[in-house]
């Protein structure tokens, strides 16, 4: 039989008549259909615990509703004044009436505690006037500071009007180690309160450190590993796998006791003469213990990918370039090694993004000089005076810082070329 | 008439079925600090509300985010928690804040054993608008005494003297306190700290004294790290709260020694988040229970922590374990109160903001 010119496709008609190509159309977009259902749980699950929160978070981050919410009159009134010096009586007017209605809903100590972060003091000033606020008569301005002088303070009232906007940057200034003033100008910190960058900056150079020494250690390994005789390699790939399998806990809890001034390792050194009691060793609670202890928890992400690119690399090439007159070296750098970039790639991406938001191990083995910018993350979100939107902010930095990883990744290596195993 | 029996019948088993399912539902959840502190809540207060009412109590030991957690409950509608334990200036917060219930002392309570009302029997200054105190505890420094040759450090002063007790000094990863004990260290009066304390140059020269001993430190967290760092010498002097060191002392046998000089002081007790009104009955007969005379006498005999009603004192009387007289071992005892400095909670709610973010930055540098 002939094939069908397109002229005959077009009238090409099915059993019942109706013409190929609609019920061709009709039958692909029911699989589409079906295919669209069966993802629809995991599109669900993903935008419902990942997507959602991760804009949650996002919008908190620049959100300050408390001078607009809890003292809307002022708010307004603050609007028309030009910044200088003290306001009018006006906004005292307004501030009286919003600290009697905040007394009764009992917000006005938020509004306080939001000042206060940003003026000590704020908070007993505005509290304690708010306990009499009831009771003040006009002229307000005259009664608030006879009530308390340091309600003449201009650096007050530039803070509350640069607070009265709901959408504030100031959470992204401060995790960049920079403020606003009171008049409004954006500067860098005192140099006592800067932390941030100095973090961020230590974060990423620390994951790189541990990527590369999770690539030196975990190369060799994976080579032996890919090229040993089965029984010795199968007893190998336990000794990688038993660790991975062990809880993260109990792994990073096992350095502790390794590493301490009073643990084993000093111990050993003491006793084999090496060092003085006095002079042991500070192996942990540090930078180094952290570098130790998450290189030793991520390597297995290093070599596993390794070892299966490397499984699969057919040893006639090596023996085909050797034929040829590369010596070993040459060989291995042109033959073996560029085979095996699927696998490190692969690797060098789990582990470096793994480690730079990894906070358990740097929490309990990192002291102070070797936590990570997740741990600041973290008691931003807990104590007393937690700064919930400053985590936020400092969250959605480390996700772009990653993202950004990310796409220069794929800009140099390529996602596509990856292999995991 | 048959009809209307069965349907009274009905109606009682059902209301016998509802009584006995709430005396077997009914449970509180109360928040504390873990440790030997919840250990003695359990004993004095819990264990014997138990016995009496059925009441269920489940721990959770989440006081030291206690604030956060209470703000983020009552922030998403979502109360979980009944009953608090918290310290008097997160209480303050928390209450100028609305999160928690204000308590009518004189309603909630129970009057003394002389009849004198909560108001006035509760030591002055520790009742909150929305706080009830129960214990008087203290921070202040102890030491191994195995770590030193002779005698230990015994002032201030010598936690800051490297040469003549050298060793790593265990300190509290929070500016509070340690700052009070820097300037003081440093040879301001006690009584000026907090005047000092608020200026730019008084805040200066109190980091630039944990500076002299900064390489030496190791901070902690929790408060049973502590006595853990003082009994495998990671440290050999600490900052602790006085109940954890009593309790090394005494059910652990171990050689810490409390130095109290210059401890300072301060109430802790309880809160009821808002938002749990249908439970409030229940807690309120809860709390009516355990803030009693006797029963703040009573926790005194498993941790070394003050009585906050002057009724309960004179009642203090041995470790229910070891049957140690414990009226020496409380931080209120004129022996160890002569140097003792008050912590200033209104002061910390000013300031503590910009201090944190300092010290955090201090701590990381």
């Amino acid at each position: 039989m002939q094939d069908a010119t397109p002229a005959q496709l077009e009238t090409l008609k099915t059993a019942d008549g109706t013409p190929l190509k609609d019920s061709i159309r009709k039958s692909e977009r029911r699989a589409r259909i079906r295919a669209f259902l069966l993802v629809l749980p995991l599109l669900a699950f993903l935008v419902i615990t990942f997507i959602v929160p991760i804009m949650a978070m996002m919008g908190r981050s620049v959100y300050n509703p408390e001078v607009v919410n809890y003292l809307p009159n002022t708010a307004e009134a603050l609007q028309e004044w030009e910044g200088e010096g003290v306001p009018g009586e006006d906004v005292f007017a307004a501030l009286a009436k919003d600290m009697v209605q905040g007394r009764e809903d009992r917000t006005i100590g938020r509004v306080a505690a939001r000042i206060n972060r940003e003026l000590p003091g704020a908070r007993s000033l505005m509290l304690g006037t708010a306990r009499d606020a009831d009771e003040m008569q006009p002229p307000y301005k005259e009664a608030f500071i006879a009530e308390d002088d340091r309600w003449t303070n201009p650096e007050f009232w530039g803070i509350l009007k640069r607070e009265s906007r709901l959408i504030t940057p100031s959470y992204y200034l401060l995790a960049l180690d920079y403020e606003y003033t009171p008049q409004g100008n954006i500067e860098p910190r005192p140099e006592i309160y800067q932390v941030y960058t100095d973090l961020f900056i230590r974060t990423a150079w620390m994951s790189v450190l541990i990527t590369v020494l999770c690539i030196l250690l975990a190369y060799p390994v994976s080579y032996l590993l890919a090229t040993l005789p089965l029984r010795y390699s199968n007893l190998l790939m336990i000794l990688v796998l038993l660790p991975f399998w062990t809880s993260l806990l109990v792994r990073t809890s096992a350095w502790i006791v390794l590493l301490q001034q009073e643990g084993v390792i000093n111990d050993l050194l003491v006793g084999a003469g090496f060092i003085s009691d006095d002079g042991r060793l500070r192996m942990i609670y540090n930078q180094t213990g952290t570098i130790v202890a998450m290189t030793h928890i991520l390597l297995p992400f290093m070599i596993l990918p390794l070892y299966s690119v490397m499984k699969t690399i057919n040893p006639s090439y090596l023996r085909a370039a050797r034929s040829l007159g590369a010596t070993p070296l040459v060989a291995w750098f042109r033959v073996y090694f560029p085979l095996t970039l699927p696998g490190l790639a692969a690797g060098v991406m789990l582990v470096f993004i793994l480690a730079i938001g990894y906070y358990i191990t740097p929490a309990l083995v990192g002291g102070e000089t070797g936590i990570f910018i997740s741990n600041m993350i973290a008691s931003n979100m807990q104590g007393s005076t937690a700064q919930l939107r400053l985590a936020a902010a400092l969250a959605t930095i480390l996700l772009v810082l990653v993202m950004l990883f990310y796409w220069l990744f794929n800009k140099l290596v390529g996602v596509e070329r990856l292999k995991f195993g | 008439m048959k009809l209307k029996s069965l349907g009274l019948l009905a109606a009682g088993v059902m209301a016998a079925s509802t009584v006995v399912a709430n005396a077997q539902d009914q449970s509180l959840t109360i928040v504390s600090w873990g440790g030997a502190y919840t250990e003695s809540q359990v004993r004095a207060y819990h264990e014997p509300y138990t016995e009496k009412t059925g009441v269920q109590i489940y721990n959770e030991d989440k006081s030291a985010q206690a604030l956060a957690g209470i703000r983020s409950q009552v922030e998403a509608g979502n109360v979980t928690w009944d009953i608090v334990d918290m310290l008097q200036a997160d209480a303050q917060r928390a209450c100028d804040e609305g999160l928690i219930m204000e308590i009518d002392h004189d309603e909630w309570f129970a009057p003394a054993p002389n009849g004198a009302p909560p108001t006035e029997d509760f030591i002055e200054g520790t009742l909150g608008d929305c706080f009830v105190p129960s214990i008087l505890y203290a921070t202040m420094f102890a030491y191994n005494t195995e770590a030193f040759e002779g005698e230990g450090p015994q002032t201030i002063e010598d936690v800051w003297n490297l040469e003549k007790f050298p060793g790593t000094r265990a300190l509290q990863k929070i500016p509070q306190k340690n700052l009070e004990w820097a300037l003081i260290a440093d040879g301001v009066d006690p009584e000026n700290v907090y005047e000092v304390l608020a200026t730019k140059e008084g805040q200066d020269r109190a980091f630039a004294k944990l500076d002299e001993i900064k390489d030496s430190v190791i901070w902690w967290s929790e408060g049973a790290q502590p006595p853990q760092m003082l009994a495998d010498e990671e440290a050999v002097i600490a900052t602790a709260y006085n109940g954890r060191i009593f309790n090394a002392q005494v059910n652990e046998n171990q050689p810490f020694k409390i130095m109290w000089d210059h401890q300072m002081f301060e109430v802790d007790g309880w809160v009821v988040p808002r938002g749990n009104e249908d439970q409030l009955d229940l807690i309120k007969d809860y709390l009516y229970f355990a803030t009693d005379t006797q029963r703040l006498a009573d926790q005194a005999k498993y941790i070394a922590y003050a009585p906050a009603r002057k009724s309960s004192v004179p009642l203090v009387s041995t470790h229910a374990d070891s049957g140690v007289d414990m009226k020496p071992h409380m931080p209120t005892s004129p022996e160890n109160f002569k140097t003792a400095v008050q912590f200033n909670t209104e002061f910390w709610a000013d300031y503590g903001d910009l201090l944190e973010e300092r010290f955090n930055a201090w701590v990381a540098q």
